[in-house]
């Protein structure tokens, strides 16, 4: 091994996509060969920059497309300096100069510059608030302007300006799209998939100009709006250049490089100067130039295996493309102009809006456009990159690999399978489906791993069904689930979907299903009551509760037993209870012949086989005494167990029993996760068991301590201690913003004590008690959502509200043969 | 085909909730809950009746919760295929399933079948 002093000195200029995968390309064959300096324009690590519009759109976060982190430059000896933009290349004195006035010497460059956005030359284009869409800080720009509210202007209705215009439309601005071609995308797209796209960007509040040309940008100071050639004006407050991007050529021209649209290289990626390389989106190869992600890794490839391996040599690009708007499946590859002795298979479904189009030329695919089913994107383009023989598909090419070749049924587990090794799974990442096996081989068990060593699925996300067929494929039943789907009907996680509900503002359970695919038509029994209550979580007295979207217990509002009568439990607040509501209770067990009544754990009285028909009229006896439903039934707030604390106990040292019932009244009638169960005991010897609730107060004589994720069920877990306040009112605002917490974070049917386990008391301290300002927030969130859950149900139903979930639809005797309401 | 009188009306197709059931009670002399029918509606309006009683504990399959063409019991989660009245996945076990039409908005119901099965109760 060479010691760090004796390596070449290896000088990247550009912190970006192409020269990070080409630097990690060279590691990966020679860890040692180099001593590696990389030069960045802006401040940041490497990112993916095709995830910008994620990030706009608000559906990542920075953090979550960074692709090398801090960590990676270290491990790996890379000196990184980032926000210092190269200047000039001195070629004799084999040395760059960053704007700083930095000059560090090099054995070889490597120029990876990337592109320029390209700016059209009309008046008003250097006013404040017009910019491009090519980095993290034009994101910033967009994200303060949309904060501001108003209009937007996009020009360009490429992917890059609709990615745009989507991001700004969520982002709650008002946005044009306007663009020079009479189709949008028409680079991509075909006519007719460009129409679809357009009506489809319309219906979302998008207006659509196409045929448009930009006459002039026009403001005082700053840009106030666009005029058209033909007159029409289109005021914004923030103009979007989108029009397309330019190869990055300056510097190499400037240093006497051959530089054509690009830098040209050769196979191997050697510029006209031997000691310099170039890579990416800034060079010309064979005469093209690549706008696109796929062809960076390739060239990458190339550049490694030439510089440090065996070489292989870069032999062009053939692309496809995928446009990152949720919920349109937009797919494009090759040529779909047509021309001599093209040949087009074309499907629709008007309903779905679906549309599908293989192009054939002498029996080979040369191009594909799919919209609103993209599914069979990767092997179509597969068969065009392999220029295979489809005459004998020909004939069910259309429907897609699983009927063309497995018969009727699809299976998406034998599609993968049959793909090549060499078939791309993650485009974002440039991973094929033998690096991925690769991966799985070298120990990569479960999703989390394969994203974490390939990055196979780690930023768009729409490749996982994907990398977990090839999971099964490769490990059979040994692979590990790690962020767990929802349920089978989505590949979609529950933090994805709780997230994807607040990002694109998803309001119902079928909008929900149809923005986040699901492979069911609606649903099944574990999804539908998880969506009903992380929608009843997130707009609050807005979402309308679909009750055929609840267990039963919580459509009939009380506990369904073996036999199918029902129990009912009536809230005692704090476990107190007086002589008219335990009159009521024993007139209500007497009149209905209910064979059993029972003291529950939770300090209530639970009255057993009531049949579904007498429920409305056991609720109203209750009620008429006062009483209101227990929610004995609910993943819902349970009960407020007390001990009675220093008003009788020779040892409390507070009034548990007066704070059990004020907790009781703040919280009862939530709906939670998971059934949720809080105790008050009034001193340490804690007799209200407070150590075993999802939320516990023991009272001590300075204050109250304040205990979290307890569960006395199949597995007994202890309390955390989450902290120790010192009045009764604190006492119940952070009880109140921890179960916001707990509701806004946990998974459907997770209880506390799991939850915890799950994401560590650190984390759950970190927003309760070290983030005042974010406690509040908590707290008023949870107080703000009681106003709509504080109704009694059985007094509703009582009332004649949802009559028929307690009547018969009819009757039936064999005598009569009729049949009577 | 059947002529109508082999067919009995038991009310509207709006009357059943959309991924939802009612019930009809069947006369009986006998004490007790009796037998039930449970009539199905699902997201697709089909309409579908089997005894009201899951194969595995005897649940009230008509509190469950429908989806696509199936019932997941209110009991313990046992899945009951509605045009079959056979229990899917791993579990075995089959429920009566009844013949049903739908004509202009109203549920029809086979009236042999429900002589079959107020016989069998």
């Amino acid at each position: 091994m060479l010691a760090p002093n004796s390596r070449e000195r290896l000088v990247v200029i550009g912190n970006g996509m192409a020269g990070c995968r080409a630097v990690e390309e060279i590691i990966a064959r020679d860890p040692t060969r180099y001593s590696v300096t990389i030069f960045g324009a802006e401040p940041y690590v490497n990112y993916n920059r095709i995830m910008l519009s994620p990030v706009l759109a608000g559906e990542k976060s920075f953090d979550e497309i960074v692709i090398n982190s801090a960590e990676w430059y270290a491990e790996n000896g890379i000196e990184l300096l980032s926000g210092d933009p190269v200047v000039s290349i001195d070629r004799v004195e084999k040395t760059v100069t960053a704007r700083s006035g930095c000059t560090v010497g090099y054995d070889r460059l490597l120029i990876a510059t990337g592109s320029d956005p390209f700016i059209i030359p009309v008046p008003g284009k250097d006013l404040p608030g017009v910019i491009s869409f090519r980095d993290m800080k034009d994101v910033d720009t967009m994200l303060a302007a949309a904060d501001a509210g108003g209009e937007a202007v996009v020009i360009g209705g490429g992917l890059l300006g609709l990615e745009a215009a989507h991001g700004l439309t969520l982002r709650g601005m008002k946005v044009t799209v306007i663009h020079l071609m009479p189709t949008l995308m028409e680079r991509q797209l075909d006519e007719a998939a460009g129409w679809l796209l357009k009506t489809e960007l319309e219906r979302r509040g998008q207006t659509i100009l196409t045929g448009a040309d930009t006459a002039e940008i026009y403001g005082q100071g700053k840009v106030e709006g666009v005029r058209l050639k033909d007159g029409h004006e289109i005021p914004a407050s923030l103009v979007v250049m989108a029009v397309g991007i330019r190869p990055s050529t300056a510097l190499a021209r400037e240093a006497g490089l051959a530089v054509g649209r690009g830098v040209q290289v050769d196979d191997h990626m050697v510029t006209s100067d031997p000691a310099i390389l170039a890579v990416g989106e800034c060079v010309e190869h064979d005469g093209n130039v690549y706008g696109l992600v796929a062809p960076l890794w390739e060239m990458c490839r190339a550049l490694a295996d030439g510089l440090v391996a065996e070489p292989s040599g870069y032999r062009g690009s053939v692309t496809s493309t995928k446009l990152k708007v949720s919920g349109i499946d937009v797919f494009s590859a090759g040529d779909f102009s047509g021309g001599d002795g093209a040949e087009d298979i074309v499907m629709r479904d008007a309903a779905r809006g679906v549309y599908k189009r293989v192009i054939v030329k002498d029996d080979r695919i040369v191009g594909a456009v799919l919209y609103g089913d993209t599914a069979d994107g990767n092997w179509y383009f597969d068969l065009l990159k392999k220029q295979e023989d489809i005459s004998d598909l020909r004939d069910l090419l259309i429907f897609g690999q699983a009927f063309a070749q497995g018969g009727g049924q699809a299976d998406p587990k034998a599609a993968v399978a049959a793909l090549s090794d060499d078939a791309e799974i993650c485009g974002c990442n440039g991973v094929s489906k033998g690096q991925v096996v690769a991966s799985i081989g070298a120990g990569a068990c479960s999703l989390d791993a394969v994203r974490a060593t390939c990055k196979a699925s780690a930023s768009c996300g729409s490749c996982t069904g994907l990398v977990e067929s090839l999971l099964t494929l490769t490990l059979g039943d040994e692979v590990q689930s790690g962020a767990k789907t929802l349920c089978k009907c989505t590949s979609f996680s529950h933090d994805d979907v709780r997230r994807e509900i607040i990002a694109q503002a998803l309001r119902s359970i079928p909008e929900v299903m149809q923005k986040l695919h699901w492979s069911t038509p609606d649903g099944c029994s574990s999804c539908r009551p998880a969506l009903n209550y992380y929608l009843l979580c997130a707009w609050p007295g807005e979402y309308v509760d679909d009750q055929q979207s609840r267990f039963v217990n919580e459509r009939m509002h009380a506990n369904i037993q073996k036999d199918g009568t029902y129990s009912v439990v009536p809230r005692m607040w704090g476990g107190v209870t007086n002589p008219r509501e335990l009159r009521a209770i024993a007139d209500v067990v007497e009149k209905y012949n209910a064979p059993m009544v029972k003291v529950t754990g939770g300090q209530r009285l639970d009255i057993f086989g009531i049949k579904k028909d007498d429920l409305p009229a056991v609720w109203a006896d209750l009620n008429a005494a006062g009483m209101v439903s227990g929610h004995a039934y609910g993943k819902a707030l349970r009960t407020v167990k007390t001990c009675v604390g220093s008003e009788w106990c020779r040892f409390g040292t507070q009034d548990s029993t007066g704070l059990g019932v004020q907790t009781e009244k703040m919280t009862w009638g939530s709906w939670m996760p998971h059934k949720f169960k809080i105790a008050v005991s009034g001193c340490p010897r804690n007799c209200a068991e407070a150590t075993i609730k999802d939320c516990g107060v023991v009272c001590v004589d300075s204050g109250y301590e304040l205990h979290v994720g307890g569960n006395g069920g199949i597995k007994l877990r202890g309390t955390d201690l989450l902290c120790k306040v010192s009045t009764e009112q604190q006492a119940l605002d952070y009880c109140a913003a921890f179960i916001q917490l707990y509701r806004e974070e946990a998974w459907y049917l997770e209880r506390t004590a799991p939850w915890i386990e799950r994401v560590g008391i650190d984390y759950v301290r970190s927003r309760i008690v070290d983030d005042e300002i974010g406690r509040e927030a908590l707290t008023s969130r949870f107080l703000f959502s009681q106003n709509f859950s504080q109704d009694d149900p059985w007094a509703e139903r009582a009332a004649g509200r949802d009559r028929e979930q307690h009547a018969h639809l009819g009757e039936f005797r064999p005598l009569h043969a009729i049949a009577a309401e | 085909m059947m002529m109508t009188g082999d067919w009995i009306d038991i009310g509207a197709v709006a009357e059943i909730p959309q991924r939802g059931a009612r019930t009809i009670k069947l006369g009986s002399t006998q004490a007790g809950l009796g037998e039930e029918i449970a009539i199905f509606r699902t997201g697709s309006d089909q309409i579908y009746a089997l005894i009201n009683r899951c194969p595995h504990k005897q649940g009230h399959l008509s509190q469950g919760i429908v989806h696509g063409e199936v019932v997941t019991c209110p009991l313990h989660n046992w899945r009951i295929s509605l045009t079959t009245g056979r229990a899917l996945g791993d579990d075995t076990g089959c429920v009566p399933t009844i013949p049903t039409r739908v004509d202009a908005g109203r549920v029809l119901i086979s009236r042999i079948a429900m002589l079959a099965t107020a016989a069998a109760a």
